[in-house]
């Protein structure tokens, strides 16, 4: 075909990995027209599991300055962190075409800085999303044959403040499978920056290696686009 | 030399200016795209225009990280379409589940 063996299976691999999100992020977008939407003024909102919360409410908080209402900085922050490392990444790559193995491993060492910094903003924002807000919502509950009404606070598989139960689950659901993407990313990348180190692809001759790791790297950060669009902005 | 058995020679080249500059140029569309979403995200009222404009700009900005960042743009044509056209796929399924979710909504089963 004119593609090296490597690559095309990488691209094959990525577009299986396509399906699976996009079955995801679309199941979310039917369950939630499913459920009704919050229908008086963006700043009357409050969480009840009778209506699907608004997303910029919920997540709000920004690490270190409890109390603040600063909707959507700190994901705004996690994006931003994420396009960077695919920009370490594609210099990574384009040193590689050099056979600049010094730069390889520079260009690799922030990416997978990057990748550690983008998993603890996760493992951050995760604690608050299941510890919960200062305030909790009531919610009804089936204990034991009969319903009770109960003070909720986070959120975890079988009860959350946030709204309809089916929001937390997918809030779980759909980072946490993005989050483990990023995780075994770092993994990936840190083999790369060893055999780099190690002299593996000077001997072999060529740094493909670099450019299909890079390739899955880069597919992370066009999931999260998608997930920042359809999970916390819309 | 006494390691010049395991370690080849290997000319280095200079780095690639023109190229290097074309990325940094990307991923500041990257950025200011994001930075547009934000805007957005708190002028528009909620409603199908604010949707569609998100909508828009992600497949934006996908469509950089896809053919600047993984070069997708200057593989050889068949793989190009071997990706491109099984995506066919993922927009059946989103059309077959909005669809559907449509019709369910007019049922309303969930509403408590």
């Amino acid at each position: 075909m004119g593609a090296s063996y490597g690559k095309l299976m990488m691209w094959f691999f990525l577009l299986s990995d396509a399906f699976t999100f996009s079955g995801l992020l679309i199941t979310y977008g039917l369950i939630r027209s499913q459920h009704p939407a919050f229908t008086g003024a963006v700043d009357a909102f409050t969480f009840s599991p009778e209506y699907w919360p608004i997303p910029e409410k919920v997540f709000e908080a920004v690490p270190f300055f409890h109390g603040l209402e600063a909707p959507l900085v700190f994901v705004g922050i996690m994006t931003f962190i994420l396009i960077m490392s695919s920009v370490t990444m594609v210099l990574a790559v384009e040193a590689g075409h050099r056979m600049d193995r010094k730069a390889v491993e520079k260009w690799m060492l922030w990416t997978i800085l990057g990748g550690i910094t983008f998993l603890s903003c996760q493992a951050w924002e995760w604690t608050h999303f299941i510890v919960g807000t200062d305030t909790p919502t009531l919610v009804k509950d089936f204990v034991n044959g009969q319903w009770v009404t109960k003070e909720v606070f986070g959120a975890n598989l079988k009860i959350n403040q946030y709204g309809p139960q089916a929001f937390a689950d997918f809030f779980f659901f759909i980072t946490g499978f993005h989050g483990f993407h990023v995780f075994s990313g770092v993994l990936l990348n840190f083999l790369v920056y060893y055999n780099t180190v190690t002299g593996v692809y000077q001997r072999r001759g060529h740094y493909e290696m670099v450019e299909k790791v890079g390739l899955y790297w880069h597919f992370v950060d066009l999931v999260w686009v998608f997930v920042f669009t359809f999970f916390y902005l819309v | 030399m006494a390691h010049s058995h395991d370690e080849t020679e290997v000319a280095v080249l200079p780095p690639n200016k023109e190229k290097i500059k074309k990325l940094w140029t990307v991923a500041g569309i990257l950025g200011a795209v994001t930075a547009v979403e934000f805007i957005f995200a708190f002028t528009l009222p909620h409603g199908p225009l604010k949707t569609a404009i998100f909508v828009t700009l992600t497949i934006v900005k996908a469509g950089y990280i896809v053919l600047e960042f993984m070069h997708l743009r200057y593989e050889v044509k068949v793989l190009f379409w071997s990706i491109l056209i099984p995506m066919i796929f993922v927009v059946w399924m989103l059309v077959a589940f909005v669809y559907e979710g449509m019709k369910m909504a007019d049922v309303n089963f969930l509403r408590f």
